[in-house]
């Protein structure tokens, strides 16, 4: 067994653990957390499979960015666990019995199937080109209204998640900052002409 | 080496754990969109697989875009979700029925 198998059955053993771990975690936070470590993994074997942007990509986008997305989430909710935790015993036989069934179809058509090697087939760009400029060379090219639809997707996303959570408060005072600057001094100082009075006298105030 | 058929398997046990978390979470939101997010990367590895089987990039730029519309729809799928935990106080998907559906 070379390094490279052993690192690679060790991550799998790894996501599949995280992975388990993440739908019967009791507590939200450490399925989240579960999740990270299935996404690193992930990225591990992807490092292994010759993906190096998408695994770089993987931990920078997901562990960076939506597991702490879920993560604050998950925190900020106040969320009664008993509740949801209900029924979870109820589907475990039928569901675990699913999902074993469905593994070992999947794993005896593929073990027939797709027994082979991994060959390792260089890409047209030669065995020189790192992963990235490979990618790059035919996103921008082959795929570039792909990725303008990705990148509309993405605004779509931004747009969507900005209007869904905005609200207007209206139980704190604010200023308006256009309106501040625009204010003149008759809207603020009232200057009053009046007759000036005499001093009083010393016998007058007895 | 390792063969393709482990790449592919380890695919398919991720795919079966990830349907049996939404089995099993079926009232929790926040876990069935983790399990979602669970779906998508052991659909993503079959694709890193192949590509890397037939030296063809086009499998990893598929995996591009499938990362691209995920990191969309956790986006949107916890903005609603937050939205809807202020109108409600809750998640458990059975208490969302104001549709009656």
């Amino acid at each position: 067994m070379t390094f490279l198998q052993f690192a690679f059955y060790l991550f799998s053993t790894i996501l599949v653990f995280a992975a388990t771990m993440v739908v019967t975690a009791r507590n939200p936070v450490k399925s989240a957390l579960y999740l990270v470590l299935s996404f690193f993994s992930a990225a591990c074997i992807w490092m292994i499979l010759h993906a190096e942007f998408l695994a770089i990509v993987l931990v920078l986008v997901y562990v960076g960015a939506v597991m702490v997305l879920f993560l604050f989430v998950v925190m900020m909710l106040d969320i009664d666990l008993a509740r949801l935790r209900a029924g979870f015993t109820r589907y475990l036989p039928v569901g675990g019995l699913v999902a074993v069934l469905m593994a070992m179809e999947i794993a005896l058509a593929l073990h027939i199937g797709f027994n082979t090697e991994l060959s390792q087939a260089v890409s047209a760009l030669g065995p020189d080109t790192s992963n990235t400029q490979i990618i790059a060379s035919v996103l921008y090219t082959d795929y570039v209204y792909a990725l303008e639809i990705a990148a509309l997707i993405l605004l779509t996303a931004i747009i969507a998640a900005i209007i869904l959570t905005m609200r207007k408060r209206t139980d704190h005072k604010y200023t308006d900052p256009g309106h501040q600057v625009t204010v003149k001094r008759e809207d603020r100082l009232k200057i009053i002409r009046m007759d000036s009075e005499k001093p009083q006298t010393a016998d007058s105030s007895k | 080496m390792i063969p393709l058929s482990h790449a592919l398997i380890l695919g398919a046990v991720l795919f079966s754990i990830s349907v049996v978390g939404i089995f099993l979470n079926r009232k929790n939101l926040v876990i069935l969109l983790m399990s979602i997010e669970l779906l998508l990367l052991a659909v993503n590895i079959n694709f890193i697989a192949f590509s890397h089987h037939l030296g063809d990039v086009a499998g990893q730029v598929f995996v591009f875009f499938i990362l691209t519309v995920a990191a969309a729809e956790s986006a949107i799928g916890l903005a609603i979700l937050i939205v809807l935990f202020r109108a409600r106080r809750t998640i458990n998907v059975d208490d969302i029925d104001m549709l009656k559906g």
